[in-house]
């Protein structure tokens, strides 16, 4: 169980998603879970081990890390990315419900292709428009929450290279060296502009769907007068 | 051997599953195993070796941590998610059974070997209510080992070998118990589906139960009511019938010797009823 599973779940949402929604998905893959995946998970691999503090009081090392770093980084990251990706199962589940419904109806009456039904498309729309754009508006909201978070946490982007701490019980301050500083900086920065990336992509299919279906219903009076 | 294999198995229950439990399956599969795979268990990889104590004593670090930590809570956890995906697993081995009994007798036994009627449902219901014990179980065990969920920074230890009280202090305490948290939400989350699932199966099939019988009573009351046509129609006897409820009824046409005579008593509805 990791993060292929999930890809392969989101992936049977991908032939019923918008074009935007497939690219969505496309940079989610490659340029967050692969990127956490095969690069920073190295990075902050020895996060704790090369986290040194100028002091030989036992204790006091532990308790600055867990003071400065109350959640990691990349355990972050991997909720983030958990987060926003489960708001796409919704339509799976409502995809997965319409077709278990016609397969009811139909293997009653006729011979049924399975394979058929299940490589069908379905179009958005109707309660399926409904499920699909909330589950993009969640998408935003976990985005923004965990852009927040991110941000309150550790005081913005950057990763000092000194820390000053004076948690007991290390001995008044004391300072701390973070380990690869700079490298961290980047991947944080990186991850934060593709968190922003996707924000604007689902901030335009949301639009997109928005405005197709007000497209839509004022061509409906038209048609019946 | 990995998780993989357990979601392997446990993706064959949700054919089986009603709408509740599918989406039972899908907050394990994914707020329970994948974040477990993907971020927990880093989170206590090195636990033993970041613990540490202000002494230089050999093995207090040691018994220390023995002490403190019994079973790792990372290892509670996967226990946990094991014995609470398993009893799903009874679900699949019955349809099996149930698969193998229509190949052996080479006829068709059941309207469908996955539907969920009787001896399925029995076993449905007892694989939910495993689940709910198994859930409760290891949440009362979480709490009572380490009193509580939290996970303090410092904890204090006076164990041989180490002299006096020794300060030993944990790593990584609050993104623990973050985690911690996290498994009893979705914990409960999980013991409220489960429950919920319970009562609609058990508050379904007692509706059609229900009304199985009474459309059973009605039938057979339809099919009273058909036999009482068949009698020679004559004037007394129909408004005899139609009047009467439930005393005895004497259909007779004495002037008609080829007729029949019906009696209809008390105890002759009462056993074509039952």
């Amino acid at each position: 169980m990791d993060w292929g599973s999930l890809q392969k779940v989101l992936g049977g949402v991908n032939k019923h998603s918008t074009s935007i929604g497939k690219i969505w998905l496309t940079v989610l893959f490659i340029f967050r879970v692969m990127i956490l995946v095969v690069a920073a998970e190295r990075v902050w691999g020895d996060e704790q081990s090369d986290f040194v503090c100028n002091t030989l009081q036992p204790g006091c090392k532990n308790v600055c890390y867990d003071h400065f770093f109350p959640i990691s980084h990349i355990r972050l990251w991997a909720l983030q990315l958990i987060f926003v990706s489960t708001p796409a199962l919704l339509v799976a589940m409502h995809i997965a419900h319409r077709r278990h419904e016609k397969k009811r109806q139909l293997t009653s009456s006729e011979k049924v292709d399975i394979e058929e039904l299940n490589k069908q498309k379905f179009h958005i729309q109707g309660p399926l428009w409904w499920t699909y754009t909330c589950s993009i508006f969640f998408r935003i909201i976990f985005e923004a929450v965990f852009m927040y978070v991110f941000y309150v946490m550790y005081d913005g982007y950057q990763m000092p290279r000194l820390l000053k701490c004076s948690a007991w019980p290390c001995p008044n301050t004391v300072d701390c060296f973070v380990s690869r500083p700079t490298e961290k900086t980047m991947f944080t920065i990186f991850m934060l502009s593709v968190s922003g990336i996707c924000m604007l992509l689902n901030v335009a299919e949301m639009c997109y769907l928005v405005i197709k279906f007000c497209m839509k219903a004022p061509r409906k009076p038209a048609t019946l007068n | 051997m990995s998780w993989g294999f357990l979601r392997d198995i446990l993706s064959g229950v949700n054919k089986y599953s009603t709408g509740i439990g599918r989406i039972w399956l899908a907050i394990v599969f994914i707020f329970r195993l994948l974040v477990y795979v993907v971020a927990a268990e880093h989170v206590w990889k090195d636990e033993q070796k970041e613990f540490e104590c202000n002494i230089r004593q050999p093995g207090c670090e040691n018994v220390c941590f023995d002490h403190f930590f019994p079973v790792s809570q990372i290892r509670l956890w996967a226990l946990q998610l094991i014995m609470v995906s398993t009893p799903s697993l009874l679900v699949v081995l019955h349809v099996a059974y149930r698969k193998s009994r229509e190949k052996r007798h080479k006829q068709k036994l059941y309207k469908n070997p996955g539907s969920m009627d009787g001896g399925l449902l029995f076993t449905y219901l007892i694989s939910l209510i495993f689940k709910t014990g198994f859930e409760i179980g290891f949440l009362v065990l979480f709490y009572k080992l380490y009193g509580g969920f939290n996970v303090p920074r410092l904890v204090k230890c006076d164990m041989r070998p180490c002299p006096n009280t020794v300060d030993c202090y944990i790593s990584k305490p609050t993104e623990k118990k973050v985690f911690l948290y996290f498994v009893v939400v979705t914990s409960c989350l999980c013991i409220v589906l489960n429950v919920s699932e319970l009562s609609y199966l058990i508050f379904k099939y007692t509706i059609k139960c229900c009304l199985q019988r009474y459309d059973k009573k009605v039938q057979i009351m339809k099919s009273e009511c058909q036999k009482l046509k068949y009698i020679d129609p004559d004037e007394t006897a129909r408004t005899a019938l139609f009047h009467s409820n439930a005393s005895p009824v004497l259909v007779n046409t004495p002037d008609k010797p080829e007729s029949k005579t019906y009696l209809l008593t008390r105890e002759e509805d009462k056993n074509d009823i039952a």
